[in-house]
């Protein structure tokens, strides 16, 4: 975090603000998908059914890259995708109303977790792994095309990178040039495979080689190092120079999904992942430098504490879709 | 002695009876190992046979997918897990070019005994990725059996005999029939199974209740609502016969166009979505068969719509005992 002192105040606590409202809202969504499942775990119970990957631990990817982004600018996320969703500025209100399954939320209650798509923020998911990689591709043909300036991220897991579509979405997108920044989130499992027995190399971003593109590893633990690799990814994007690929070391603080054993999991594991809580340790070099005081950061959190409650809240009390609503909407044009 | 297991239980017991019996035999997926199979259907296999019979893969469907292909070609007996029949999308070219039809492309040389497992089935929110049938677009290609078990007596006997089967066997598995602690699972999934190995045949139905007004034709969870559909039919003086197809491809006709022949009337209880599916299918088949109904007959399932998310909107589309019902009286 050397950079930390070249960086304007105001970002930096846009960066914790963000770091910070990502946490609290999966906290309270946690909170809230555990009503009604307990205490037997019954995955179809409750006012969130569903399965539910929480991001907890891993904030620092989306914060660091997203803050660089605009509106215009698109992000392909996975079924891990609340806090890139967030940090990319979805309204918090919908995405929340969309997790409860009401009409009210982003997709009418249609998509549901997994599934989040915000056409203005420009920000889609998906629940199947390397789904993203080629989509991302296709956004970055479009700005070629159109002469525009916008970029395309492309989100991954660890485990994502061993799907095929990784390899050819890295290739299609260095020989065409396209702006397109492809994010390896690595939190070391996926689902309960070890990323060690899973991939060849020990760093994904090793990868990029083979495809002749930039490719950089970067400790997700530290915000800031990974908010200043992401700019220059993004601005390179920008000026035509092409892709880049970006691995961040995260840790997963929480299980695969919600209600996951994790019976697999070393508890060294665990508590590694908790001495590399990126939020707290920001929240710590901030206190420690002196660039924020804790009143300031307390204020921060209160907002934070009353923005998700205010969308917890919109959701709860949003009625649910007319089911008839089912049958509708699969073709544009109306019927 | 028979014991009462869930179907989980009882496809992985399956499993490990056949790979003590034959050393060909070994297991391909993620999950499968440590975890046991997110739905649990390999529970226990690691600890017995150890990682390189029972193999956690990266996720990298068409490569391990694809792989069984070329380890069956040298005489192993593969069985891989695809976590959710919806993910077969990253691995489709190698199972319906390649894995499908290479019986019959090397005209006989090349045998494909491959089991290839994976989870169907809504009714929990998981929306529209992840709660799909689709077992309608596998039955269509050419070179591929298709058994769908609904409870776990049917679940280990089919299982042994796809693992024996020199043809590939896609083995479907209703996550909600599994019987696992977090997903509700109806108590008549779950019956007695006898510890030793035995057969279900592939390709015979089973009349799991007989009548004499009406035939209801299901798979795995339309089984149980339409049996208990019957059951409320019953009180209304509705007699329903309950035909369990457990096997798609080869469809056993007997056993269907018999009960149709008795009963006159038609019902199909289908999970999948509706067009161009098994739903048709059975319709089809009896018409060709030259048997007239006393009525037309009556589908029950998915109406074309990719599955919603939000619990309202998936029940309201999801086939179940009061659709069943109201279409039995639609034909009677
Ligand atoms: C094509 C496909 N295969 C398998 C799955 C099941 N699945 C969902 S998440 C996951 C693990 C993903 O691991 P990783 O990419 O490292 O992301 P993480 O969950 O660790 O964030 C698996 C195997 C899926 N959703 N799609």
């Amino acid at each position: 975090m050397e950079k930390v002192e070249e960086i304007p105040k105001e970002t930096l606590l846009e960066i914790y603000k963000v770091m910070h409202k990502i946490r609290t809202y999966e906290e309270t969504l946690a909170k809230w998908y555990y009503e009604g499942k307990t205490p037997r775990f019954d995955i179809s119970a409750g006012p969130i059914p569903g399965e539910l990957h929480l991001s907890s631990g891993q904030e620092s990817a989306a914060v660091g890259v997203c803050l660089h982004l605009k509106p215009e600018d698109a992000v392909v996320g996975t079924h891990r995708a609340h806090h890139f969703a967030i940090a990319k500025g979805v309204d918090l209100k919908k995405m929340t109303a969309e997790i409860f399954g009401k009409a009210t939320g982003l997709s009418g209650g249609k998509g549901g977790h997994m599934h989040l798509f915000d056409a203005y923020q420009n920000f889609s998911c998906s629940g199947i792994v390397g789904a993203s990689f080629p989509q991302a591709v296709g956004v970055g043909i479009a700005a070629k095309l159109k002469g525009e300036d916008y970029v395309a991220v492309a989100v991954g897991g660890d485990g994502a990178a061993n799907q095929g579509t990784f390899h050819e979405a890295l290739n299609l997108a260095a020989i065409w040039k396209l702006p397109v920044i492809f994010v390896i989130e690595d939190n070391s499992w996926a689902i309960s495979v070890p990323k060690d027995k899973s991939t060849a190399v020990s760093k994904n971003s090793e990868r990029a080689a083979a495809y002749g593109i930039p490719g950089v590893s970067v400790d997700g633990t530290d915000v800031i190092a990974v908010y200043e690799v992401a700019k220059e990814a993004v601005e390179r994007a920008r000026r035509g120079e092409g892709p880049s690929l970006i691995e961040i070391k995260v840790y997963r603080l929480r299980g695969h999904f919600e209600g996951d054993p994790q019976h697999y999991r070393p508890k060294e594991d665990f508590e590694l992942a908790k001495q590399k809580d990126p939020l707290l340790n920001f929240e710590k070099l901030l206190l420690e430098k002196g660039i924020a005081t804790e009143e300031e950061l307390n204020k921060i959190k209160e907002e934070n504490v009353k923005e998700v409650q205010e969308a917890i809240d919109f959701a709860v009390n949003s009625p649910y879709p007319e089911p008839e609503e089912a049958l509708k909407g699969v073709f544009a044009g109306g019927e | 002695m028979a014991r009462k297991l869930p179907m989980y239980k009882a496809i992985s017991e399956a499993i490990a009876q056949e790979m003590e019996r034959d050393e060909n035999v070994f297991v391909m997926g993620e999950d499968i190992g440590a975890y046991g199979g997110i739905f649990g259907a390999t529970s226990g296999l690691l600890e017995k046979f150890g990682p390189e019979r029972v193999r956690d893969t990266p996720i990298s469907e068409s490569a391990f997918i694809g792989a069984a292909l070329g380890a069956a070609s040298k005489g192993m007996r593969p069985i891989v897990e695809l976590m959710f029949v919806d993910f077969f999308g990253v691995a489709m070219d190698q199972i319906y070019n390649h894995i499908a039809k290479a019986y019959y492309m090397s005209g006989g040389q090349l045998k494909m005994p491959i089991v290839i497992t994976t989870a169907i089935g809504g009714g929990y929110s998981d929306a529209a990725q992840h709660s799909q049938c689709l077992y309608g677009l596998f039955a269509h290609v050419p070179g591929l059996k298709i058994v769908i078990p609904s409870n776990s007596y049917d679940a280990k006997g089919l299982m042994i005999s796809a693992i024996r089967d020199d043809n590939p066997v896609m083995y479907f598995f209703h996550k909600g029939l599994m019987g696992l602690g977090w997903m509700p699972s109806p108590p008549e999934a779950t019956v007695e199974v006898p510890e030793e190995p035995y057969t279900v045949p592939i390709g015979e139905a089973k009349v799991v209740r007989e009548g004499s007004d009406v035939t209801i034709v299901g798979v795995a969870k339309t089984v149980h609502e339409g049996i208990w559909a019957a059951e409320e039919l019953e009180k209304e003086g509705i007699s329903a016969e309950v035909i369990d197809l457990r096997s798609l491809v080869p469809l056993d006709k007997k056993t269907l166009l018999d009960s149709v022949k008795k009963t006159g009337r038609l019902v199909i209880a289908d999970e999948d979505y509706r067009s161009y599916g098994m739903s048709g299918e059975i319709i089809a088949t009896v018409v060709e068969n030259g048997i007239s109904l006393e009525a037309p007959p009556v589908r029950v399932a998915y109406p074309d719509v990719p599955v919603p998310y939000s619990r309202v909107l998936e029940k309201y589309v999801l086939p179940d005992k009061e659709k069943i019902i109201n279409a039995v009286k639609r034909v009677i």
